[in-house]
């Protein structure tokens, strides 16, 4: 038995790298907490009643699916669907060889990621170039997202100025205002030369068609203001009822996401341009994914589908903040991740059944999350399924509980072990030779033994 | 062969087939999203000023004003549209140069650009831009300034207001303020790829 690998990787981060992760976590949940409650005397109210719209809908998207296709057409969009990463992948290269394009610019969309795109792409012949600025940075370094929201919080100014002087963008300047300057620059003649603007979605309304797109950087704007073609990437879940809807929706998911009111950019894209409008593009395609969201969907877990991918859970998740993003081993970190990451592996679940148990049940996340998701109990009914299934990974760290069975069940056994527990404040933790208190050790210290002491109440409590 | 939409279609059924039943749809009032802040003034754009001044935007009421930001600055080449250039004929002088035409290959040269905004959120602060009033989406985006110039009647109050009053336009953007970015270390930056410089301008009277 050894120590999660969640653990190991905590245990392997540098002083200044966990350091910076805790603290833009707790920044940024400060924030949100702060800008939630300043605003509504009952936020509580608000994530429920969004949670029961998204629970809705992925309840019904056997209808909603055909339903807001019928409604994209009829705007004039092209609909796509994509079983599996690879099919999205071959979609949006055949769009790109229908139009003779040879470069795509691309605004953040954790869909791409998941299904791998920049790498297909690339060994196809085809450039692709991230246009959010920590995506960006992520793309020169040919590193992974830590963060949803936050793709380099696990990066330090001087490592980005170290690459940017590295890869010609000008001599080392770890200035974040001259950072962000030289991207712009870069990227500026990159928007109108590219044949594709390719994007995400927040939301879709079936109402309208519209689909929701939101930035602070105006990475995405500029994509659908200098291109000619969009191609949007969806996952399958991402539906909202009504227009209404996002009257509710998006007054929380800035402020779930960053603390802001709203984001700065919020488009709402039902088509092609305008005929009068001179900029943008003529030819709209929305590619639905699924790529195990179904597996989702059929499982006990489907909660998890409503999820907007603010990131509030990771930045309050006391687990992310020592172990940050890259120790969930998969695209999407923290709580959510720890439950979406298995779920969508399919029969790759065993892979990554350890994640169920990289939390402490604080129940934390539970508590920030916009659209309210369960995610301890969710935990919990993964780590059953890790268990029902046998899986290696879902066993590791975890200490034989067949000795405190005993003890529990046998009244004087208990009180002698209570006992005992008194001196192990006189030993030091690592003299005691049970491999698996070892390794829980090595991240954290254990408090001093109180045992016994409710025992001791309840017996001298006063009476009537 | 089965499609990829039927296969996906046939297995989203499979998985909600065995739901005993089915979340209804809850539907909700506008006062669940009403700020709980002190009575707003009842000036929509006063309303509209303060909020967008909170997220670093400059609400000015003269032309004249914009002018002077764009001059002690020495922003000077720009484009304006020419339903909106009236109002500014007579204060973007020499050395000012600005063009009425859309010239696409001066898009990444303009300094600032002056478009209408159909519309404004009080509440949040926002602009709103839509492919039928902006004359160009790169001419609002691409310069380092934006002026949005902005109808006191088309003012909303709130985020809701707005939704169920969305024109019928194949693209609708809200603008919140400067472009910006917390990227690197969660330090803000504004100016990433839009605007670093986002202005709205009371329009004088209702549009022609």
């Amino acid at each position: 038995m050894g120590a999660q690998s969640i653990d190991d990787f905590a245990a392997g981060l540098s002083v200044q790298r966990q350091a910076s992760v805790y603290q833009s976590s707790k920044d940024t949940h400060e924030r949100r907490t702060q800008v939630l409650f300043d605003r509504f005397s009952d936020p509580d109210r608000l994530r429920r009643m969004a949670g029961d719209i998204k629970q809705h809908v992925i309840e019904h998207l056997d209808t909603y699916l055909p339903q807001v296709e019928e409604r994209l057409k009829a705007n004039g969009a092209q609909v796509h669907w994509a079983e599996d990463g690879e099919a999205a992948c071959n979609a949006v290269l055949g769009i790109m060889r229908a139009r003779g394009a040879t470069k795509l610019v691309k605004s953040k969309t954790m869909v791409s990621e998941e299904i791998g795109l920049e790498a297909f792409l690339r060994k196809n012949g085809m450039e692709s170039l991230e246009t959010d600025l920590g995506e960006f940075i992520i793309q020169l370094d040919h590193d992974q997202p830590s963060h949803i929201v936050r793709p380099i919080a696990h990066k330090t100014r001087r490592e980005i100025a170290l690459s940017f002087e590295r890869e010609g963008l000008g001599d080392y300047n770890d200035d974040p205002g001259a950072i962000t300057q030289r991207a712009r620059s870069f990227m500026r003649d990159k928007y109108v030369e590219a044949g594709v603007g390719l994007t995400g979605a927040n939301f879709v309304s079936v109402e309208s068609g519209r689909i929701v797109v939101v930035t602070n950087e105006g990475n995405s704007r500029f994509s659908l203001a200098g291109t000619r073609c969009h191609i949007a990437l969806v996952g399958i879940e991402k539906l909202v009822p009504r227009d209404r809807d996002l009257g509710l929706l998006l007054n929380l998911l800035a402020r779930s996401a960053t603390g802001q009111q709203l984001s700065v950019y919020t488009e709402f894209i039902s088509g092609p341009r305008a005929p009068t409008q001179p900029d943008g593009p003529d030819e709209m395609h929305v590619i639905f994914v699924d790529n195990g969201r179904t597996n989702a969907l059929a499982s006990d877990c489907r909660e998890i589908l409503r999820c907007i991918r603010c990131g509030a859970c990771l930045n309050v998740c006391p687990v992310y903040r020592q172990a940050s993003g890259h120790a969930y081993r998969s695209v999407y970190p923290g709580p959510l991740g720890a439950v979406l990451s298995p779920l969508l592996a399919g029969d790759r679940f065993a892979d990554l059944a350890d994640l169920p148990k990289a939390s402490s049940l604080c129940g934390a996340c539970h508590e920030v999350c916009p659209v309210n998701i369960p995610i301890p109990d969710l935990l919990l009914r993964l780590r059953a399924r890790g268990k029902a299934e046998g899986a290696p990974r879902a066993a590791i760290g975890s200490p034989p509980m067949g000795v405190w069975a005993l003890l529990a069940t046998q009244p004087t056994a208990w009180k002698a072990a209570l006992f005992g527990g008194r001196l192990l404040n006189h030993v030091h933790t690592k003299l005691i030779p049970v491999p698996a208190l070892q390794s829980w050790a090595r991240q954290r210290t254990l408090p001093p033994w109180r045992g016994g002491e409710f025992r001791k109440w309840m017996k001298e409590r006063p009476r009537k | 062969m089965i499609s990829a939409r039927e296969q996906i279609l046939a297995r989203v059924r499979a998985a909600l087939a065995s739901l005993p039943q089915r979340a209804p749809l809850p539907d909700w009032d506008r006062d669940l999203v009403q700020s709980r802040q002190a009575t707003p003034s009842t000036d929509l754009w006063e309303l509209f000023s303060q909020r967008f001044s909170a997220v670093n935007g400059r609400p000015l009421t003269d032309a004249a004003d914009v002018a002077r930001l764009l001059s002690a600055a020495g922003w000077h080449f720009g484009y304006c549209d020419p339903a909106l250039w009236p109002l500014f004929s007579d204060v973007l002088l020499e050395p000012f140069r600005v063009e009425t035409e859309y010239e696409r290959s001066h898009a990444l040269k303009y300094e600032f650009g002056i478009t209408w905004a159909t519309g404004a959120i009080a509440e949040t602060g926002s602009l709103i831009l839509t492919d039928g009033m902006t004359s160009s989406r790169l001419a609002a985006l691409a310069p380092w300034v934006h002026v949005a110039v902005v109808e006191r009647s088309s003012i909303h109050a709130t985020i809701p207001e707005a939704l169920e009053a969305h024109p019928r336009d194949p693209n609708i953007i809200w603008v919140t303020g400067p472009s910006k970015t917390a990227d690197v270390e969660g330090i803000m930056i504004e100016g990433v790829h839009g605007p670093g410089v986002q202005v709205a301008l009371l329009a004088p009277g209702p549009r022609a």
